[in-house]
């Protein structure tokens, strides 16, 4: 019994993770329908840069996060603002080939410059400190962190959509770009801050995963296939759906990884496919 | 006494990709002033009205609003100098309740005296219906919607794309009762219609389009039936 208690905890640990790598997926595509094959390659590269903040700029990994949170913002508005924007049409293959090109892009100038191996933060320990809970269940406080952020992350997404002027312009921008125009809103601006928005996901996403595990620059297709599977197993277009999308891909590695260390990733790939198939629309569609 | 126009268009032109939808319209709105378009499917209309409002390509010349010559401005500045369009098939947001449409009408903040206030007693209706989502009302109120959308940005100059599409005749008597309190204090508009004798009816002087001309042009209670139908269907006389 406290096996499976232990296994359904330590997968929903897991699996905000990947909902929190899945955030700035579920807002990209919600705002602006574009599918960003380069996103997980977006996670690598700012863990790069946060490397480089904290290894070669000697900063405090308090310091460097912020620093890393307001060249992310800026990053991710210039490339939406100077390239994405010219291909987010209604047409989705001009996009997926650019962001196609920019994975391939980013990976080798990772390597190129940082070569193959694989970099971790260190934090002085933090990562390895846990809580024991009644019944010797220990949860480790990094997932525990990472689990809380995803939490707030979601919230506060779901606030800026539903509640604020700017979640109005976001949703009326999804809805009709040509007509927002009328009102006087620019939708490429539109699309560069939900672009900027999205990156400082990453950015939070990418500090956590790289405390968490070391990491190399050719993880971003792994890393972007467990987003895109956490936002589809959701729902396009809900940030609950997306957390719940996460969650449930972490609970179904977690259970592949108790019956075997080699069945992790793979059944949390079947869940992807069975609810596909099942439930083609995800499970909660539409909300936001 | 010279009328001051508040918009005016010379040989103003229209493409969609390679195909010319426009050849050379000259049209001109005198301030305060109700103009209709009238001219069959096809005429160029519409087309007309989004040149106007940015969403296509025009070159700066070939519209002059206040003197200023705008061809070719972006859609979301010309909304911001005054010039608002109600477009055809209302295309509301759907996502969007009736009451946060409407707030994003004010998006360009001009001041002015139509707000959510005057809106709702505009509409009653939409008062009531404020919390549901645009897309629920019926058609009549969705234009309602879109029509208040377009006022929420205060605009000098209302241009609206055939209201009674798709709408009962006593719904689209409904919101045309609203134009004369609307255009009251000096607002100047622009009215495309498929329905002539609504046109005549609602504007001072109307403009007749055939395939992307002017066919005939002139004051609304004078020229002919005759003559408008002539100009309309394109019979050569």
């Amino acid at each position: 019994m406290s096996s499976l208690v232990n296994i359904l905890l330590q997968g929903v640990l897991l699996g905000a993770l990947y909902a929190l790598f899945a955030m700035g997926q579920s807002l990209v595509f919600g705002v602006m329908r574009l599918t960003n094959t380069a996103h997980g390659d977006f996670i690598v590269l700012l863990v790069f840069v946060l490397f480089v903040l904290t290894n070669l700029a000697h900063m405090p990994l308090w310091a460097a996060v912020p620093v890393l949170i307001g060249i992310a913002f800026c990053a991710g508005y210039a490339v939406q603002y100077t390239v994405l924007n010219r291909v987010s049409s209604r047409d989705p293959l001009p996009s997926l080939v650019v962001t196609f090109g920019l994975s391939i892009v980013i990976q080798n100038v990772l390597q190129e410059v940082f070569s193959a191996d694989p970099r971790s933060l260190a934090t002085g320990g933090f990562e390895s400190m846990s809580i024991t809970l009644p019944g010797g269940i220990a949860l480790g406080l990094l997932p525990l962190l990472t689990l809380a952020v995803a939490v707030v992350a979601t919230l506060f997404l779901q606030w800026l959509f539903g509640r604020t002027p700017l979640g109005r312009v976001f949703r009326a921008t999804s809805d009709d770009r040509e007509i927002v125009q009328l009102m006087g809103i620019s939708p490429r601006r539109t699309f560069a801050l939900a672009m900027g928005i999205a990156f400082v996901l990453i950015a939070l996403a990418a500090t956590l995963y790289a405390v968490r595990t070391a990491v190399s620059p050719s993880d971003g297709p792994a890393l972007l296939l467990y987003a895109f599977e956490a936002v589809i197993i959701g729902g396009m277009g809900s940030f609950w759906g997306t957390f719940l999308g996460g969650i449930a891909l972490g609970v179904a590695q977690q259970i592949g990884f108790y019956i075997d260390p080699g069945w992790g990733i793979w059944l949390g790939h079947v869940l992807f496919l069975a609810l596909l198939t099942i439930r083609p629309q995800g499970l909660l569609p539409k909300t936001a | 006494m010279i009328v001051e126009a508040i918009l005016e268009t010379r040989g103003l032109t229209a493409f969609y990709g390679d195909f010319q939808a426009l050849f050379g319209i000259d049209v001109r709105v005198e301030r305060g002033e109700v103009i209709a378009l009238i001219g069959s499917n096809g005429a160029g209309k519409s087309t007309f009205l989004k040149a106007l409002a940015g969403l296509l390509p025009a070159s700066a010349q070939q519209i002059a609003y206040r003197g200023e010559a705008i061809g070719g401005m972006p859609a979301a500045r010309i909304v911001g100098m005054g010039i608002a369009l109600v477009p055809e098939g209302r295309r509301l947001f759907a996502s969007l309740s009736v009451e946060e449409n409407l707030l994003l009408g004010a998006y360009s903040s001009r001041p002015g005296r139509w707000t959510l206030d005057t809106v709702y007693t505009l509409f009653p209706i939409l008062k009531e219906r404020r919390h549901h989502p645009a897309t629920a009302l019926s058609g009549g109120q969705q234009q309602m919607v879109a029509l208040g959308r377009a006022l929420m940005s205060n605009p000098d100059l209302l241009m609206c794309d055939e209201l009674s599409l798709g709408l009962a005749p006593v719904v689209v008597r409904e919101i045309y009762a609203a134009l004369p309190s609307i255009v009251g204090d000096g607002m100047s508009a622009i009215v495309v219609e498929q329905d002539v004798q609504l046109a005549r009816r609602v504007s001072k002087r109307f403009y007749c389009f055939q395939e992307g001309r002017v066919s005939l042009a002139g004051a609304s209670a004078e020229v002919s039936d005759e003559a408008i139908t002539r100009a309309y269907f394109g019979a050569v006389t």
